[in-house]
C-alpha cells in the first residue's frame, strides 16, 4: 500500500480486499518483492512477532475463513462440538491456500489450537510447525526465565528458516517498529472512545485485520494515514449506546456482525478482536535502553502486561474482571457486549466471572455466541438494538 | 459367559480405602487437617502427603454423580446459573454439585478447600475451573505451569520450569496453609512407595498381552487405576492394594480366566479392542455390556494413562523428588503430542495383538477429542487394523445415545468377525 496517499474510502477498500483475500496474494507479492524471504503463519491469540520479523519472516495472522469457504474437508477433522476457527483453518490448509507460507505457529491459547499443532504435523509433515508456550508463572525468574528459552529456541528455528543468523540488531529494531505500530493502534482506539462516529469499529477493524497481512512498517503507514484522514474529515457526530465488547480474542465474529451491531445503535468504543496488537501495550522498547538483551526484554514485556484475557492465569489477589470494569470506566462506556464463539471453553468458561464483576459494579450488559460463519444476523441485531434503546433510555438511572 | 459375579479381595479393599478417606475428608475440619483440591491429571499427591493434607479431586467427584445419575441435574443447575451448554461438563457437573451443597459419592458433604492447587497438564480447561472456584471459596489457588510437550519430550528447559514452580509457588504454598516445613526425606520415602505400586499397576496392565486377556484394561482398568491417580499414591495402602491386584491378575492368568465384568467372567474373548478416550459415566455398565455381551475385550487404553503413562516405562525417583514430580507432570497422556499418542496406539494395537481400535470420541472435552479423527486415519493407515469413531459425554447423558452407539459397536463387531473368518474385504467402520 505504498506509493501516493490514498483517500479513506481507497484506503478501507484496500483493507477490505485484504481481509476477504483468503488465498493469501498480498503474501505472495510480498514474498516475490523479498526473493528469500519467509512467512509464518500463526493462530490466534499472541505470539511475539517481533521475534518472527528479526528472522526475517514475515508474521501473518490466520484467523479462519470467516463466511467466505464452504468447510469440506475441515470437517472431516473434527468432532461436531467444536468452535468454527480450526475446521476453517485446515480447509485453508488442505485447499492449499496456505501454501505461500513456509510453516506455522500455534500459540497455548486453548486445547483446540494445542491439538491443531498436533494435526498439523500429521497433515503436512513437510512444514515447520510450532507449538508457542507462553509462561503462567509471571515471575521473571521462573516464567521468564522459562520463556526467555522459548523465544530463543523460537528464533533459532525461525532463523533457520530464513538462512539467517540470530542478531540482537535486528530484534532491537523489530521491537522499536511494533512499539511504533503498537502506539497508533492505541491511539486509534482512544480515537474511538472519545469520538466513534470518526473512526467506528467496522472500519477500525479492516484496518487492524490488515495487521495481520501487512508488513508491520506498512500496516503503521496504513495506520497512521487513516488517522490523518478521519481526524481532519468532517463526519456528524451521532448519539449511539457506547459499548465494549469482550470475548471475541480468538474466532473473530464476521464484519456484518460488527456492522450489525453499528447499525442497531452500537458504538463499539473498545474490543479484544486480535489481542496480538495490542499485547506488551506498554512500550517494550522503554525497557532496550536499560537491558540491553532485546529477548529478555521482550520476556519480561510479556510478563508485566496487564491485559486481562481467558487464557491468561490471574494470580490471587487480582479479581477476575477487574480489569474489565476498569477499562469500561475509563472509555465511559455505558455497556458491554459479551460475545463469544459457539463451542469456546475459555471464552465461554470465563464469561460468568465477568458477569458477576459487571453486576457487581452495576455495568449493563449483554450476552450471545457466534461463529464466524454466523450469516443470520436478524435475532443479534434485535437483542443489539433492544440493548442499545435500554442503555440509551435507562442509562443515568 | 459365567452367571455369578465373585467380587475379588481387592474390590472391597479399593472400596473400604475410597470410603475410608472420605470418612478423613467429612471430619477433616474437625482434626484441623487442611484439604487441597487438585486435578488427577499431573497430581502431586506424594508432595501433598508429605504437608499431611487430603486431596479432593473434582473430576472424581464430577464422574462418581455419572455414575450415581446425578449429573445431570447437577448441569442443569450450572446452567440455570449461566454456565453455556457448550463448555466441558465436568466443570459443570462439579459447579452444579457445590451448589446443591458439594455432597460427595458417600452422602458426606465434602470439606471446601484450604488451597486449589491448579495442576495446570494436559488441559487449559483446568485453570477456568479453579478460577471458577476460586471466587466461590475465596482461597488461595497455587498455579503450577507444566508446558506441553508438542514434539513429544520434555525438554530440561521445561522441566527446570515446573522444579521452580514446585519451588516458590507450591511448596511455599502448602507451607502457609499447613503450617509445615517441607520434608524432602518424607517425599522420598512416598515417592519410593509409589514405585512399588506402579511396577505392580504396569503387571495387572500388561497381562492383558495374554490370550485370553485375565483383564479389561478400559472398564475394569478405571478401578485398576484408582488408587494410583487419587489421593493414595505414596501411601503404604496403595503399595498392597496393587500387590494384591497383581496376585489376582496372576492367578486368573494361571487359571487361563478372562475379565471379570458385572455379569460374570469373560473366559472365551471373541475381539481384543484397543480404547482411546474416557469412558462415558452417566451409563457406564450399559456402555460395558455392549462389548461384554459381543465378548469383546478391551487390551489396552489411553484414558488409564491420564495420571501417568507407567506403562511407557516412567517411574518416579525418589532420587530425584522435585524433578520426578516435574516429569511426571509433563508425562502424563493428555500432555502429549498427537503423534505421540497415535505411537502409543499403534505400539498398543501390535502389542496386545488387538482386533481394532475404538475412538470414544467426548463431545465436551477439547483436551482430548480434537483431532481425533486425524488420529484414527492415522492410525488405520500404520496398523491396517479397522477404527470404530462414537460420541458420546463423560456426564452429560443427554449426549448418550444408546440405540445409535449399539448400531455402531454392532456393525464394527460384525467387519471384525468378517475378517476373522476372512469372508469380507476390510474397511474401516469410523
Ligand atoms: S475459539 Fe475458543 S475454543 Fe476455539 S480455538 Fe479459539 S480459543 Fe480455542
Ligand atoms: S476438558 Fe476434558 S480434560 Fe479438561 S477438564 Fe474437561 S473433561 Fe477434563
Amino acid at each position: 500500500m505504498g506509493g501516493p496517499v490514498m483517500t479513506k474510502a481507497e484506503l478501507l477498500a484496500r483493507c477490505e480486499e485484504l481481509y476477504e483475500d483468503l488465498d493469501l496474494t498480498s503474501v505472495r507479492e510480498w514474498k516475490e518483492q523479498n526473493p528469500g524471504g519467509r512467512a509464518v503463519g500463526y493462530l490466534p491469540t499472541y505470539v511475539p512477532r517481533e521475534i518472527l520479523h528479526a528472522a526475517g519472516v514475515l508474521p501473518v495472522g490466520i484467523l479462519g475463513a470467516g463466511e467466505q469457504l464452504e468447510i469440506v474437508r475441515g470437517d472431516a477433522c473434527f468432532q461436531s462440538y467444536i468452535c468454527h476457527l480450526p475446521r476453517s483453518v485446515v480447509e485453508l490448509g488442505l485447499s492449499g491456500r496456505l501454501d505461500v507460507l513456509d510453516g506455522m505457529i500455534f500459540p497455548s491459547t486453548c486445547d483446540v489450537i494445542r491439538n491443531l499443532s498436533g494435526i498439523w504435523r500429521i497433515l503436512f509433515p513437510d512444514k515447520y510447525t510450532r507449538y508457542l508456550d507462553v509462561p503462567q508463572n509471571f515471575a521473571p525468574e521462573v516464567g521468564g526465565a522459562f520463556y526467555e528459552v522459548v523465544l530463543r529456541e523460537l528464533w533459532s528455528e525461525l532463523c533457520a528458516l530464513s538462512g539467517r543468523e540470530p542478531d540482537d540488531e535486528a530484534l532491537r529494531a523489530a521491537i522499536t517498529l511494533y512499539d511504533a505500530n503498537r502506539k497508533l493502534v492505541r491511539e486509534l482506539y482512544d480515537l474511538r472512545a472519545a469520538e466513534p462516529w470518526r473512526a467506528p469499529a467496522s472500519e477500525a477493524y479492516l484496518l487492524l485485520r490488515a495487521g495481520m497481512v501487512l508488513p508491520v512498517e506498512e500496516h503503521t503507514r496504513v495506520l497512521a494515514e487513516y488517522l490523518a484522514l478521519v481526524r481532519e474529515e468532517e463526519r456528524a457526530m451521532v448519539d449511539n449506546a457506547r459499548v465494549l465488547l469482550t470475548g471475541a480474542f480468538c474466532e473473530q465474529p464476521p464484519l456484518t456482525l460488527i456492522r450489525t451491531l453499528e447499525r442497531a445503535g452500537c458504538d463499539l468504543i473498545d474490543d479484544d478482536f486480535m489481542p496480538v496488537l495490542r499485547w506488551l501495550g506498554h512500550d517494550a522498547g522503554d525497557a532496550l535502553e536499560t537491558d540491553g538483551d532485546p529477548v529478555r526484554v521482550l520476556a519480561e514485556a510479556y510478563l508485566g502486561d496487564e491485559q486481562e484475557s481467558a487464557c491468561r492465569f490471574v494470580p490471587d489477589g487480582q479479581p477476575k474482571g477487574a480489569r474489565l470494569v476498569e477499562t469500561v470506566r475509563r472509555r465511559a462506556a455505558e455497556g458491554v457486549v459479551c460475545a463469544a464463539p459457539s463451542f469456546c471453553d475459555p471464552a465461554l468458561l470465563e464469561r460468568p466471572m465477568l458477569q458477576s464483576a459487571l453486576d457487581e459494579a452495576g455495568i449493563a450488559y449483554t450476552a450471545f455466541k457466534y461463529a464466524e460463519n454466523t450469516g443470520q444476523m436478524q435475532p443479534i441485531r434485535e437483542q443489539a438494538g433492544t440493548f442499545a434503546d435500554t442503555i440509551k433510555l435507562w442509562g443515568d438511572e | 459367559m459365567k452367571a455369578n459375579i465373585v467380587k475379588e479381595a481387592s474390590m472391597q479393599r479399593q472400596k473400604d480405602m475410597i470410603a475410608a478417606h472420605f470418612e478423613l475428608l467429612a471430619r477433616a475440619h474437625e482434626t484441623g487437617r487442611k484439604v487441597v483440591y487438585t486435578f488427577v491429571p499431573g497430581n502431586l499427591t506424594e508432595l501433598m502427603l508429605a504437608f499431611d493434607t487430603l486431596p479432593v479431586h473434582p473430576e472424581i467427584n464430577a464422574l462418581q454423580a455419572g455414575m450415581r445419575k446425578q449429573s445431570a441435574g447437577y448441569i442443569a443447575e450450572a446452567e440455570r446459573a449461566g454456565h453455556s451448554e457448550d463448555v466441558c461438563t465436568y466443570v459443570k457437573c462439579d459447579i452444579g454439585m457445590m451448589m446443591k451443597g458439594n455432597i460427595g459419592p458417600t452422602g458426606q458433604k465434602l470439606p471446601e478447600p484450604d488451597l486449589l492447587l491448579l495442576s495446570y497438564t494436559g488441559c487449559f480447561t483446568f485453570m477456568k475451573w479453579f478460577e471458577l472456584l476460586r471466587e466461590q471459596y475465596e482461597c488461595p489457588v497455587a498455579m503450577l505451569h507444566v508446558p506441553y510437550q508438542s514434539t513429544g519430550r520434555a525438554e530440561p528447559a521445561m522441566i527446570e520450569y515446573v522444579v521452580k514452580q514446585l519451588r516458590t509457588e507450591v511448596i511455599p504454598k502448602l507451607e502457609a496453609v499447613t503450617g509445615k516445613a517441607f520434608d524432602e526425606d518424607l517425599l522420598r520415602t512416598l515417592l519410593g512407595n509409589s514405585v512399588l505400586a506402579e511396577d505392580d499397576l504396569v503387571h495387572v496392565l500388561e497381562s492383558a498381552k495374554h490370550r485370553p486377556s485375565p483383564i479389561d484394561a478400559y472398564f475394569g482398568g478405571v478401578y485398576y487405576i484408582g488408587p494410583l491417580f487419587t489421593a493414595f499414591r505414596g501411601t503404604p495402602e496403595a503399595v498392597e492394594y496393587y500387590r494384591m491386584l497383581r496376585e489376582e491378575v496372576d492367578a486368573r492368568q494361571a487359571q487361563g480366566l478372562g475379565p471379570i465384568t458385572p455379569e460374570g467372567p469373560i473366559d472365551d474373548e471373541r475381539f481384543r479392542i484397543v480404547v482411546e478416550g474416557p469412558p462415558n459415566w452417566t451409563h457406564f455398565r450399559e456402555f460395558w455390556k455392549m462389548f461384554y455381551d459381543e465378548r469383546a475385550v478391551i487390551v489396552a487404553s489411553t484414558y488409564t494413562k491420564v495420571g501417568g503413562v507407567y506403562d511407557r516405562g516412567f517411574r518416579h525417583d525418589p532420587e530425584r523428588p522435585l524433578e520426578t514430580l516435574a516429569e511426571y507432570c509433563l508425562g502424563c497422556y493428555t500432555n502429549l503430542d498427537l503423534a505421540t499418542r497415535v505411537e502409543m496406539i499403534v505400539g498398543y494395537i501390535e502389542d496386545y495383538d488387538a482386533d481394532g481400535f475404538l475412538i470414544n470420541s467426548i463431545k465436551s472435552c477439547n483436551s482430548f477429542s480434537a483431532g481425533q479423527l486425524v488420529m484414527l486415519r492415522a492410525i488405520e493407515e500404520r496398523t491396517g487394523r479397522p477404527g470404530c469413531f462414537i460420541e458420546t459425554d463423560l456426564v452429560d447423558p443427554r449426549y448418550f445415545s444408546a440405540s445409535n452407539i449399539k448400531n455402531r459397536l454392532e456393525s464394527y463387531f460384525q467387519m471384525l468377525a468378517q475378517k476373522q473368518t476372512g469372508h469380507e474385504p476390510v474397511e474401516a467402520a469410523s
